[in-house]
């Protein structure tokens, strides 16, 4: 249910006064309300839920987990198999 | 599509549970909230690629499930009512109430409608002005900036002829509860990601204080999961008791403040009853009485319904990670997704439908 799905803004405009725009998931375009979200730009990214933008994505938290996750997954590679794996 | 598929990386999601395999010493039971991450453990055999020290348990975090038999009893009344168009969202539909659900309300001729929004079921008002339009206003945190704006919306628009069935729960309070009970097994938290999109995390701090458990807000792809599943494991091997985030692109500290704003603006908090589990005060939301006039409650007169649950379900002691769902006698055979006799096996995010779903079988 508090599923989101992550799609980038393509248009931001007013309906009845409220913000709203068009968010692009991967080629399918839908329209989002955008009220919570004032500082949305084209082109950033933004988590949809119920046709609502909850936040927008920063790139650069995302771009440091990866980061960091790829530091793991390398240093475990490097280490090989846990023995407890095997066992 | 970006910030989606980096978070399906095999080679990185088997790196760190090797991470996990590799710092994990003992048992621990970690509960995650959210039923959209119990749905995507079971979806990616998350759970079978933990080593065996690390077992998860699923929490309440299905507003599907957790919305009181009570609650979908007045659905149902209202929805049966002529010249009533009942909206909700489409899970809800298949819900068992104590008698009916909203699918046998609409194939025996009522208005019943999915809405993927309840902006939707605003211009459906607007469209129908000689209808009542009702929207079942369910969900936790993530969903209320929704919910409340549509009321916002209606009441811009002037409409007289739209109202809300309100069964909004929080987290905080039911992880309270979970805590509480003796017969609590939970040793840390996975927070659910966009619970605290919305709400931010301050409000944990005193949870994990009080209960010297780790909360790690996670978030919902395979290496969300299991990188929040890292930060508490090492939380609880070290012997740390914080809040931490695994979640920070979408999640901050303070959370989305313009939505906690006009929550706030529409919503006030109340005493909710959480079907398997009871009442748990200060749990949920209802409209402030200013709005009084889109409370649909008040509108259809249907305060005076109450109802009872199934004898043979056990939902509640698994929306507390007390038991897991082939501990129930009833688990596949009585009770399927076709036929479900309680709220876990009737939403998909349900741990007894994930279960079903997936065929996790325990001989």
């Amino acid at each position: 249910m508090c599923l989101g799905i992550p799609g980038k803004i393509t248009d931001i405009y007013q309906i009845n006064g409220l913000s709203m725009g068009k968010v692009d998931f991967d080629g399918v375009i839908r329209e989002a309300c955008l009220a919570y979200v004032p500082e949305a730009q084209v082109g950033d990214y933004t988590i949809i839920h119920v046709g609502f933008a909850l936040n927008i994505i920063s790139e650069q938290e995302a771009n440091e987990t990866l980061d960091l996750l790829r530091q793991i997954a390398d240093f475990e590679a490097e280490l090989g198999p846990d023995p407890k794996a095997i066992e | 599509m970006k910030h989606q598929n980096e978070y399906r990386d095999a080679h990185l999601v088997e790196g760190v549970i090797a991470d996990i395999r590799r710092k994990v010493t003992q048992p621990w039971v970690l509960m995650e909230i959210c039923g959209g991450q119990t749905h995507a453990i079971m979806r990616y055999g998350l759970d079978q690629l933990l080593p065996p020290e690390i077992e998860l348990v699923h929490g309440p975090g299905c507003p599907v499930c957790v919305t009181s038999l009570e609650l979908i009893d007045k659905a149902l009344t209202i929805a049966a009512q002529p010249g009533v168009i009942f909206t909700s969202y489409g899970d809800m539909l298949r819900v068992p109430g104590s008698g009916q659900d909203l699918f046998s309300i609409r194939a025996s001729g009522g208005d019943v409608r999915v809405v993927y929004s309840p902006l939707d079921a605003i211009k459906i008002a607007e469209q129908n002005p000689d209808k009542e339009v009702v929207f079942f206003a369910i969900g936790f945190e993530t969903t209320a900036p929704a919910n409340v704006m549509s009321v916002l919306q209606a009441q811009s628009l002037k409409l007289t002829n739209y109202s809300i069935l309100v069964s909004h729960v929080c987290v905080p309070p039911a992880m309270h509860a979970i805590l509480s009970s003796p017969d609590n097994r939970v040793q840390a938290f996975l927070a659910a990601g966009h619970v605290c999109a919305v709400m931010g995390y301050w409000e944990y701090a005193p949870i994990a204080n009080q209960y010297q458990v780790p909360i790690v807000v996670t978030g919902f792809e395979p290496l969300d999961i299991v990188h929040g599943i890292q930060m508490a494991v090492q939380q609880l091997e070290e012997g740390r008791v914080e809040v931490e985030n695994a979640y920070p692109r979408t999640v901050t500290y303070e959370g989305n403040q313009p939505a906690q704003k006009v929550i706030n603006q529409v919503f006030e908090s109340c005493d909710r009853k959480w079907r398997g589990i009871g009442m748990i005060p200060e749990s949920g939301w209802r409209l402030r009485p200013e709005f009084a006039a889109f409370d649909a409650e008040t509108r259809f007169q249907v305060g005076y319904i109450q109802s009872a649950e199934s004898p043979l379900c056990i939902a509640g002691q698994i929306l507390q990670g007390i038991k897991k769902p082939y501990e129930c006698t009833a688990f596949g055979g009585l009770c399927t997704p076709e036929h479900p006799l309680g709220a876990t096996m009737v939403s998909s995010e349900g741990a007894c439908a994930a279960y079903y779903k997936y065929s996790i079988i325990h001989l």
